[in-house]
């Protein structure tokens, strides 16, 4: 942890817990009973409770989106954009973030207790849906005392629980800010999950999911996941930019005996096993799999014009050049459904080199244009 | 310029209905959007590629969508727009006919301005100086300008004549002396900028 905090950063925080008495009806028909969802906020409630921000996190994430935890090096996985001064600034807004269920970082999940078996629910966790997050999210915001959130904003996966927020409880928020999303993932998409998945599922020490009876984790399955992830997150330009061909150890005549040849190498070894020690394996292959299902326009009619039609709120898309996981064509998809739905909203495509990964990473038209939306909002609910 | 602005947009403001559906292409920072959408109420959304401006139009709370109108209009379906506007862009297009096809396409209704190449200060400009004129309106040099399609008002009537576009209304704007006296007798010599409202030919 750093001795001081910049001065921009919410500093120091506590991850908070919420129980859930009442069962939540599940998309798949099933019922979660007794859940509970860890969350994390930081600014103030203003008085007349207007001024609230939900973020949803994508795949990998949980709760922590800014500011440290006791102990830490780094700060939360969205501390370039939330924070005094920030794009989501914690002076004007009261900023709530939860680990979703299914999650595996305090929320109920499949690495908890099952009450019926008192076992964890390993691979026996219910699937879910993104609809699901939302309903589980609007219960954390009444209990929070949130009527209308001032704006629900999320990238990637958190997009799409944005999106579906917007058609699920129309009144219940204002703004809706989607950044590097899709209405629904393309079979190439898809297609990188399922390997991810099988990646985990040939791991020896995966035992059907049933890894905790066996008193292991899927270690290698989950590094080789992420991995796969991390080519898919970043382009091409990136990677050359950052790695290059560069050699960790020997040379280009004879090559090296050490494992890990190119600089390149190294980083995805290094991202791999940081993640397999972090997340649960089942949680990656539940919330793939919501991410595969995702299709925001499947019950009406297959049509996003009929879709957004429900929306209240207004819309800020923002897409990012040489993201090819969620490219700009499926932003595009998704503001021009909006504009024939006449619904209010705003579309940029930031000129940026680091694919899909830049959504997290401080750029600067990014940020400022972010943070010119996010003050607007500001201006609207503050009294 | 800024007073020829504002002339210019009133013009367009009147030839906007209430509560309609406006598309601008170019939109620059809002300004346009933002006076239809609190006098005459309309659900404007405006294109522009500029990072700047959009940011700007953002400030505003005016609907700005990234979109390169030399790409076309193709996201945009028929008729799904009561009016599309284009002011002073039509001459930085690559195709400035085209972009006519697709705004006639995608409004019902289509609204134009453009600098007047033809005015009396562009022509004396090149015939004593021999070269490519720069005005109080045209302040770019020939290599470093965005205006690639220069068209007077002449052109612009020839053009929709042979398109069988038809001109619902036409105003001129000229502010300086003797420009201002004359713009309406003599469009073609004395008009600084041209403002058409267009529909198609039924």
């Amino acid at each position: 942890m750093p001795k001081t905090f910049p001065d921009n950063s919410v500093g120091l925080v506590v991850p908070q817990l919420m129980q859930f008495s009442e069962p939540l009806m599940l998309a798949c028909g099933r019922e979660l009973n007794n859940y509970q969802l860890a969350y994390e906020t930081y600014g103030q409630l203003n008085a007349n409770r207007s001024n609230a921000v939900l973020i949803c996190h994508a795949l990998s994430s949980n709760h922590h989106a800014a500011g440290y935890h006791e102990g830490d090096e780094k700060p939360g996985w969205w501390d370039a954009c939330i924070g005094p001064g920030k794009p989501i600034d914690t002076q004007r807004f009261f900023v709530v973030c939860a680990n979703n269920i299914g999650g595996c970082h305090g929320s109920t999940g499949p690495s908890s207790i099952n009450p019926a078996t008192g076992k964890p629910w390993g691979p026996d966790f219910p699937p879910l849906r993104a609809r699901d997050w939302v309903h589980a999210q609007a219960r954390l915001g009444d209990k929070l005392g949130i009527h209308q959130w001032a704006a629900i904003v999320g990238g990637s996966l958190g997009g799409m629980q944005a999106m579906r927020w917007s058609l699920e409880y129309p009144e219940k928020l204002r703004h809706c800010v989607v950044i590097a999303s899709a209405m629904k993932l393309t079979a190439q998409n898809i297609a990188f999950n399922e390997i991810a998945r099988n990646a985990i599922r040939s791991d020896p020490d995966f035992h059907q999911g049933n890894y905790a009876e066996y008193n292991t984790i899927p270690k290698r399955g989950l590094t080789l996941a992420r991995m796969i992830g991390h080519v898919t997150y970043l382009s091409d330009d990136l990677m050359g930019r950052k790695f290059g061909r560069e050699l960790r150890s020997g040379n280009f005549q004879q090559g090296s005996y050490n494992p890990v040849e190119f600089e390149v190498e190294s980083y995805l070894h290094y991202q791999g096993d940081k993640f397999s020690e972090v997340f649960d394996a089942n949680t990656y292959i539940l919330i793939t799999r919501i991410l595969d299902y995702f299709d925001l326009a499947r019950e009406y009619d297959d049509d996003p014009v009929k879709a957004f039609s429900q929306a209240l709120c207004q819309f800020l898309v923002i897409s990012f050049t040489t993201d090819w996981r969620f490219a700009p064509e499926r932003s595009r998809e998704i503001t021009d459904a909006l504009i024939a739905a006449g619904k209010d909203v705003c579309y940029a495509e930031i000129d940026a080199p680091q694919g899909h990964d830049a959504f997290l990473l401080p750029i600067e038209r990014y940020l400022s244009l972010f943070a010119a939306y996010m003050q607007r909002v500001a201006d609207e609910v503050s009294i | 310029m800024n007073d020829t602005l504002r002339i210019d947009l009133s013009i367009i403001q009147n030839w906007i209905t209430e509560k309609s559906r406006v598309l601008d292409l170019g939109c620059g920072d809002g300004t346009l959007l933002r006076l239809l959408m609190d006098n005459k109420k309309v659900l404007g959304y405006g294109l522009e590629i500029d990072a700047d401006e959009i940011t700007q139009c953002i400030r505003k709370g005016v609907n700005v969508v990234e979109q390169d109108l030399n790409t076309g209009l193709s996201n945009f379906k028929d008729n799904s727009f009561d009016t599309v506007i284009m002011t002073q862009a039509l001459q930085i297009m690559h195709r400035p006919d085209l972009v006519l096809d697709e705004m006639l396409r995608v409004g019902k209704e289509c609204i134009v301005t453009f600098p007047n190449f033809a005015n009396w200060h562009a022509r004396l400009y090149l015939i004593l100086r021999g070269r490519m004129p720069v005005t109080k309106q045209l302040t770019y040099q020939w290599y470093d300008t965005p205006n690639i399609h220069f068209c007077t008002v002449k052109d612009f009537e020839v053009l929709c004549h042979e398109k069988n576009i038809y001109i619902m209304d036409r105003k001129v704007v000229a502010q300086r002396f003797p420009d201002h006296l004359l713009k309406d007798l003599a469009p073609n010599s004395f008009a600084e900028t041209a403002i058409y409202h267009l529909s198609k030919n039924h």
